[in-house]
């Protein structure tokens, strides 16, 4: 995933480039980390479709993985996969909280 | 509503800039819609409330007879005035409305929104007593309860001042260093009723001088988008408040930058400081607002009696210019501060106040007498002045202390 770029603030709080969501890090306040059993996942992408921070990294249709610096755990992927192969795991079972190097805090 | 005097305008002969002013007799507010008028406005957007109705009522008249282009908004509240300006600021344009008392109490969460993002809004304010007891008159309790809402803040002393503030206002607002709202503010009835003389510039030199709002950011401009007003997290607000900080002390150094670009062309000084008989002055009073007119009369009594007397009027209370102040006062016997807000449970009122942190923080210990006058419109005599002044004398002869706040005028 792309690493937090330095965030220069403009005057007023304004955000000149709008959409910049990509590089930023709003994972952060995840509490449950989903997580796949990829035995029984049958890429029917429901988890794509209704993934609300669009976390869930696909190609040609399969799923690849977790968008970890951005997902919130809201746990939408989980309640919704037909095969149930999306678990939350509670983040602190975790070495690394938020997905990526686990250094900026 | 009476037409503007202007076919009795007189041409001015002693004008001492370069550009040639006609004067008129005109109330403070009307010198204010006078001022609106020639900066002609994109978007105005008031909802009326005594004594800043003067402003609001002649400028909607100028847009009913259109002689402005302005998008005159007559909005249900002054909460939702400020909130169209800030919008219409955001937007790209250039916005001002007009206030007192209440309205700008109704204004409050939208003061800090204006100013935290940034927006050049320009506020006229007739000063006027907070309720309860209810009272229209003029005191400077509403615009001191504003004082840390990050705009900057001048005081005007008489209609000319109100006029001349009105048209700085918006370069100071919208200079690329500042980018802070502006509130103009003048006492109530005193000054914004009262018919003086106002030199008024041409058209033409107003139009130049305060020139097109050129936004950096804005919402209507579809090539660039850009978002105003996201959530802040604690990770980077602390920062964004602190470039508000930065931009009011920048604003010391554009207030006079503009004010010697005025000056050229009026040939009248807008200072953040003004000073009278201060040269070899032992005994300084410092005030804001329209009293100094009435103090300049109480110190030239006491200099023709032998005390050596002077007069430190303030200006720009936001920035609040204390370097200057601390150079002029520096040496003083000693200074008395006259408030005309009162701030219940504090050590003093707010002038006071500042006045006292500015001179301890420079290092400059003197006599520091605190008054306070005016509350609720009362009227302030020369006399008054004169007497604070000899008890201030009285108490420095027998070396007694000062710390005890004196109210002026009190039955």
């Amino acid at each position: 995933m792309n690493p937090q770029k330095k965030f220069i603030a403009a005057p007023g709080g304004i955000i000149p480039n709008p959409g910049n969501t990509a590089d930023r890090q709003t994972g952060d306040w995840r509490v449950e980390r989903p997580v796949i059993d990829m035995e029984r996942c049958t890429h029917c992408m429901i988890c794509w479709i209704y993934c609300p921070d669009s976390a869930i990294v696909a190609k040609e249709g399969r799923f690849i993985e977790f968008d970890l610096v951005h997902c919130k755990g809201c746990g939408i992927c989980a309640e919704e996969c037909p095969p149930n192969c999306i678990d939350m795991i509670e983040e602190l079972t975790f070495q690394n909280i938020n997905g990526t190097s686990g250094d900026e805090q | 509503m009476k037409p503007l005097p202007s076919d009795s305008t007189i041409e001015m002969k002693d004008a001492i800039g370069t550009v040639k002013s006609t004067a008129k007799s005109l109330s403070g507010g009307f010198a204010v819609a006078e001022a609106m008028r020639q900066t002609n406005p994109d978007v105005v957007a008031c909802y009326p409330i005594t004594p800043s109705t003067l402003v609001v009522e002649k400028f909607s008249e100028l847009v009913a007879n259109g002689e402005v282009d302005t998008e005159f908004v007559a909005v249900e509240s002054e909460h939702s005035a400020l909130s169209a300006c800030l919008a219409a600021t955001a937007a790209g344009v250039r916005s001002q409305t007009a206030s007192s008392s209440q309205g700008l109490a109704y204004m409050w969460e939208v003061l800090y929104a204006v100013s935290g993002l940034r927006l050049p809004v320009v506020l006229h304010c007739a000063n006027r007593a907070l309720s309860a007891p209810i009272n229209i008159h003029g005191d400077h309790t509403d615009t001191m309860g504003a004082r840390d809402s990050g705009w900057i803040q001048l005081y005007a002393e008489n209609p000319q001042e109100a006029y001349d503030n009105a048209l700085a206002a918006v370069r100071i607002a919208e200079h690329p260093d500042v980018l802070l709202p502006v509130l103009g503010s003048q006492d109530g009835y005193t000054v914004t009723h009262s018919v003086e003389r106002v030199d008024v510039l041409p058209d033409k030199e107003v139009k130049k001088f305060v020139g097109q709002y050129t936004p950096k950011s804005a919402l209507l401009d579809i090539e660039n988008p850009v978002t105003f007003g996201p959530l802040v997290s604690p990770k980077h607000a602390f920062e964004l408040k602190l470039q508000g900080i930065e931009a009011m002390s920048r604003a010391e150094d554009v207030i006079d930058s503009i004010g010697e670009e005025f000056a050229f062309l009026t040939g009248r000084p807008l200072d953040s400081v003004e000073l009278y008989r201060m040269e070899d002055a032992e005994l300084v009073m410092v005030v804001i607002g329209s009293v100094a007119g009435t103090a300049r009369v109480a110190i030239d009594r006491l200099r023709s009696d032998g005390t050596k007397a002077g007069l430190l009027k303030i200006r720009s209370y936001r920035p609040f210019p204390s370097t200057r102040i601390c150079e002029v006062l520096g040496g003083k016997k000693a200074v008395a501060v006259l408030d005309r807000a009162l701030s219940p449970g504090a050590p003093y009122s707010p002038l006071y106040t500042d006045i006292c942190a500015a001179l301890y923080s420079h290092g400059v210990i003197l006599p520091l007498a605190s008054f306070v006058h005016g509350i609720g419109g009362r009227d302030t005599y020369p006399k008054q002045i004169i007497e604070a002044f000899q008890r201030i004398e009285e108490k420095l002869k027998v070396g007694e202390s000062m710390n005890q706040t004196e109210y002026l005028g009190i039955t």
